[in-house]
């Protein structure tokens, strides 16, 4: 089994190799080390939201308001910099986490205390967040005249030849991996999708891990959302509108169950790095920007039916063994 | 409803024989409860706020003006409710409307008639509605993800189609479906909203079909030995939702008289709020066509009487989502309260 699912990060990997390579030849420079780093720099944010989606749905939930989330928590802190230049940057980052993870602890309380379907919950909150975002600046964007310097730069600053943009998404997929790997929260949260009776007799208590997994869904959103307002330079209500679906392609197609349990952070890197270059490629090669959206969803499409005919061939093989047995295995992989 | 059926039970295991005298008493208290009356309620309540906070509400013509704000949604939530029923979702609805209206506004630049427009909104609803069907009957793919996919897939095409620009130019003869009257202050979008209410009320709740539906939702799987070809009633149930939408997208297309991709963006958020609102259960197997058509009037209310206290759209679109919420949770809290009380 842990062969089998190697074995698809290392397709996905060929896939996108095979994709810069083709790219390359219409494009010279676009596979050189200088463009492939620029090219990661661009999906760091969506890298980020992409994990953060991946622990949530792992659980066997769904967060659609990570993008309304980060559009809030921009707009805040962004204001916050624009009024009071004086507060240092780290107090600014420490509040955007907060905020966010505050927001994610609303949804999260919503789906454990009340039992709502997340669907509905973050359905709403998606929303309700969006709609915070226009009530807290009156519609009104705060531009890169009104942020200081030290707010704008420090992403952009380069540090042993990546932006530190770059070495924030690296250091969230390195704690992520350590924190599925290594921590009871991420064991609790693969069994509480993976099979929620079981997880249940088990001693785990899958509302709560489900809880858990949305506040650092939220938290992650508001890290992204200082990295969103700083690279962009710009906080407006509409910033990352429908970057929720995209964070969900990228797991869809690293290889994440919808119905939870399953997926690896590789994989779900790996999704996100194959939209971060198709949107890169798209102009360079020459092909309307417009085009991007019908190409995601195609994508998402197809990483289903991949999804699902794995899983099903699956399925018959190990039937007498009982459901339990792959999903154990998987556990251990 | 769900509460009445431990009483029913409680009260059938004692007197069988006393049902009768027993059931005399029950009607009014239960019909009071259910959720269709309360839903009515906080309708008339919304409805004299609205008369009270704005001298202009109670103008027959602004009522008339306040029912564009939900009927087209509502045509899309009739449908959407019978899948929600069934277990499924559509979140593609307002992506097919996009592609619909592209589709339409690229045939009358080309100089086709109403007729064909009609025909072109139709069949490219009903396309998207069994590519959707075919993906999640056939595939047997959950329905959330492929419609999730379906709809960056069928708005992506508008994109692609249209970019940043508008299609007009609609021929005079198709403003009619959005703009017309039928009789006095009755609009035609209106006579479609009742016609289409009363025809979904008899398919859910009077025919064999409408009863498949609600096994399904109940027990996929006790469907499934019962005999009822759950993929089949499913694949029509898509069918149906996209032939809804690009009734919907006419509609729109005519009232707005323009095209652009973001056409009715959000919109299927909306629609699943309605549906909820009125007493479909998220989980399936449960709900009314009547309260569908009370949440729509109350949403519909709501936008309107928001709109004339001079309201954004965007802090509306709060509202919605706090309804959403609230009204989902309020019946698990009471539900909660009722159970402590009780110990």
């Amino acid at each position: 089994m842990a062969r089998f699912l190697k074995r698809r990060e290392t397709l996905l990997f060929l896939i996108i190799a095979l994709m810069v390579a083709g790219f390359a030849t219409r494009a010279a420079g676009f596979a050189s080390p200088d463009n492939l780093g620029r090219i990661f720099n661009d999906t760091a944010i969506l890298i980020i939201l992409a994990l953060a989606q991946m622990v949530v749905i792992l659980t066997k939930a769904i967060d659609l308001s990570v993008a309304a989330n980060l559009a809030f928590t921009g707009m805040a802190i962004a204001m916050v910099n624009a009024a009071f230049p004086a507060v240092p940057l780290p107090v600014l980052v420490l509040a955007a986490i907060a905020i966010g993870a505050a927001l994610g602890a609303i949804n999260g309380f919503l789906v454990w205390r009340l039992e709502i379907p997340p669907i509905v919950v973050t359905l709403g909150t998606l929303t309700i967040y969006r709609g915070m975002a226009f009530v807290l600046s009156g519609g009104a964007w705060v531009n890169a005249h009104q942020m200081t310097p030290t707010f704008l730069d420090v992403p952009r600053s380069v540090v042993l030849g990546l932006p530190v943009l770059s070495w924030c998404a690296i250091a969230v997929v390195v704690f992520i991996a350590a924190l599925l790997r290594y921590s009871p929260f991420g064991r609790a949260a693969y069994a509480a999708g993976g099979n929620p009776v079981a997880a249940v007799y088990a001693g785990i208590n899958v509302g709560r891990t489900r809880y858990l997994a949305f506040v650092l869904s939220g938290a992650l959103a508001g890290l992204s959302s200082y990295l969103w307002v700083s690279r962009y330079a710009v906080a407006y209500v509409d910033i990352a509108n429908g970057f929720e679906l995209d964070s969900v392609a990228a797991c869809v197609i690293g290889g994440v169950a919808i119905a939870g349990g399953v997926g690896t952070v590789v994989g779900t890197v790996l999704g996100a790095l194959f939209l971060g270059v198709i949107k890169n490629a798209l102009p360079v090669i020459g092909i309307s920007p417009f085009t991007q959206m019908a190409i995601s969803g195609s994508v998402i499409i197809l990483a289903v039916l991949f999804n699902a005919r794995r899983e099903r061939t699956r399925g018959r093989i190990i039937l007498r063994d009982r459901a339990a047995a792959p999903r154990s295995q998987e556990l251990a992989a | 409803m769900t509460q009445t059926i431990p009483d029913a039970q409680a009260h059938g295991s004692t007197a069988t024989r006393r049902a009768i005298p027993d059931r005399l008493g029950t009607p009014i208290a239960r019909i009071l409860r259910r959720w269709e009356v309360l839903l009515f309620g906080v309708a008339v309540v919304i409805f004299i706020a609205n008369a009270l906070a704005s001298p202009y509400f109670l103008n027959i013509w602004n009522l008339s003006d306040a029912t564009f704000n939900f009927t087209e949604k509502a045509l899309i939530a009739f449908a959407m409710a019978l899948l929600v029923i069934s277990g499924e979702i559509d979140l593609s609805v307002a992506a097919i409307i996009a592609l619909a209206s592209t589709a339409m506004g690229a045939a009358a630049q080309a100089g086709f008639g109403t007729a064909a427009l009609l025909a072109i909104g139709l069949s490219v609803g009903l396309g998207c509605g069994l590519v959707n069907g075919l993906l999640v009957s056939a595939m047997k793919l959950p329905s959330i993800v492929v419609t999730i996919g379906t709809m960056s897939l069928y708005r992506g095409i508008s994109y692609i189609v249209l970019g940043d620009k508008a299609y007009g130019n609609y021929p005079d003869s198709f403003a009619f479906f959005g703009q017309g009257y039928v009789l006095g202050p009755i609009s035609f979008e209106l006579m479609l909203f009742a016609g289409f209410a009363i025809l979904f009320a008899i398919l859910l709740h009077a025919t064999n079909f409408g009863r498949q539906v609600f096994v399904i939702g109940n027990n996929d799987f006790a469907a499934r030995f019962s005999g009822i070809p759950v993929e089949r009633v499913k694949f029509i149930l898509f069918l149906l939702t996209g032939l809804m939408s690009g009734i919907a997208a006419i509609c729109l297309t005519s009232r707005l008289g323009s095209t652009r991709p973001s056409i009715a963006q959000g919109w299927e958020l909306e629609v699943v709020t309605m549906v909820v609102l009125g007493g479909v259960s998220i989980l399936g197997g449960a709900g009314t066509i009547g309260g569908v058509v009370i949440a729509a009037f109350v949403m519909g209310l709501v936008t309107f009487g928001l709109g004339l206290l001079n309201v954004p759209g965007i802090v509306m679109s709060i509202f919605i989502g706090l309804l959403l919420i609230v009204t989902i949770a309020l019946p698990i809290v009471a539900g909660r309260i009722k159970a402590m009380s009780r110990q």
